[in-house]
Formats: structure tokens, sequence, C-alpha cells
């Protein structure tokens, strides 16, 4: 097994992680902090492609990770605010039990 | 492949499994925190340490806190009585597997083909500076107005409402 191999797998198995922790948690800060973990594995993966690709000097896998990193952390921010909100007027976080449209 | 390698790729694994896993909601943004420093260790092993350390200032720093101080507001570390699971985590799963089995095949099938090892690039700080105010200038400026949206945004759709809406 080449490294990026390597890196790619343990990306992959994050995602993974990731995606069956946003579909089966039933809270919603869980399910963003899943989708926090799928959004990191995809920069892993820039990172090595950048790595054991064939110009890294022209730096764009890495520019793509640090662009990523940054529209993360807005999306966190927005989306916590979210939770933060619903559970004001739901008094609860729990995915389940949200399931009308209108307040 | 050194040894490090696995020893951090099975800690940031073992992060990301606990942070999904566990019932105490305050244990789960601790695992994940471990998982984000894993991943940074694995940007440092790659030799991209500007994006390592980004990494930890931004995650480590700001999101895992953000994500605490979520847990705490909507106080919900306790453990629900029906379940941590929502009621279709059957089907959650078969996709994540399904998912996890497509990109393991696609990796494994064209290893082969994927480039060498090459020496190891260096970067300094001043090439990502050069690089950030010339050629990603457009994206640059892009990202400093969504970061100025979502920090409106999310100023605003947590703010205290009209009393009217209880």
């Amino acid at each position: 097994m080449t490294p990026l191999a390597g890196y790619l797998l343990v990306a992959a198995l994050l995602f993974a992680i990731g995606l069956a922790g946003a579909l089966t948690r039933r809270n919603a800060i869980l399910v963003l902090i899943g989708i926090e973990l799928m959004l990191n594995s995809a920069n892993l993966n820039f990172i090595a492609f950048w790595r054991y690709g064939p110009h890294p000097e022209a730096l764009t896998g890495m520019m793509f990770a640090v662009f990523s990193i940054a529209v993360a952390a807005a999306e966190a921010a927005v989306g916590l605010g979210l939770v933060i909100s619903i559970h004001r007027r739901a008094k609860t976080i729990d995915l389940d039990l949200m399931n009308r449209m209108k307040g | 492949m050194g040894f490090f390698f696995y020893v951090i790729a099975a800690l940031t694994l073992a992060g990301g499994l606990t942070a999904v896993l566990l019932k105490n909601t305050v244990h789960c943004a601790l695992s994940l925190t471990v998982a984000f420093a894993g991943l940074a260790l694995l940007f440092l092993r790659l030799d991209a340490q500007f994006v390592g350390f980004a990494q930890i200032l931004v995650y480590i720093g700001a999101v895992a806190i953000l994500v605490v101080f979520a847990i705490l507001l909507t106080r919900s570390s306790e453990t629900p009585k029906d379940g941590v699971f929502s009621s279709t985590w059957l089907a959650g799963l078969a996709i994540a597997a399904a998912v996890f089995a497509v990109l393991g095949w696609a990796v494994l099938q064209s290893a082969s083909t994927l480039p060498n090892e090459s020496a190891a690039p260096t970067v300094t700080v001043e090439q990502i500076g050069q690089a950030l105010m010339g050629r990603y200038v457009l994206p640059l400026e892009i990202v400093a107005l969504l970061l100025t949206a979502a920090l409106i945004g999310a100023v605003i759709i947590a703010m205290h409402e009209n009393e009217e809406v209880k």
C-alpha cells in the first residue's frame, strides 16, 4: 500500500464515521459534529493529494484546504446558532421530535 | 508509512468513532477534539505545517469550544430516556457502510497508478502569503465576505426574538 493510499483510506473511514454519526444520531449538535468530521476528512484528502501529487509547489491543494477550513468554520457558527434558536422555540434538539414545518 | 502514521491514524479514527458513539454529549465533544488533533498531526506528517497549525487554531481553538458552548446552552448533556440513536439508524448505518465500501474500493483499485513519493515539498509561510495575495486573492475576498455574512447571520439567528413567539 502506498502512503497516499493509506491517507486516503483513513480519510474515507473518517468520512464514513462522520456520515454514520450525522445519519444515526438524534441530537442536532451530534449531527453537526458528524458533518465537521466529514469536512475534515475531505481536507485530509486535499492535503494528501497535494503532498504526493505532481506539482506541490503550485500550492493548489493546500489553498483549497485553507479555504475549506474557513468555510467549515462559518458553517459551524451558523449551524450552532440555528440549533440554539431551535432549542429556544421547541425546547428540544431531538431531531425525531422536530416534525413540524411551522414553529 | 511509518509506525507513527498508524499510531496517529488509530488515534484519529478512535476519536471520531467515540465522538459519534458515546452517550454523553460532552464526552462526544471531547472525543471530537481528539479527532481534530489527530488530523492536525496527520497534516504535519504530510509536510503541510501551515494547514496543520491552522487546523489546531480553528478547529480545536474555535469549533470545539463553540460545540461545547452549544451543548451547555441547550442543556443536552444528559442522556435521553429512549436512546441516543434515531429511529432510522439502521438505514443510516447501511448508507455509511456503502459509502465507505465504494470509497475504499476506488482507493484500492487506483492505488497503483497514483503518483509516487516525491521529495518533501518545502513551503514557507511567505510563499503561502504570496499565493493568497496573488493568484488566490479573489477567493480570499470571497471568504472574507462569507465569514462576515456568517458572523452577522449567526448573531441574528441566535439573537433573542420578540416575546410573542413564545
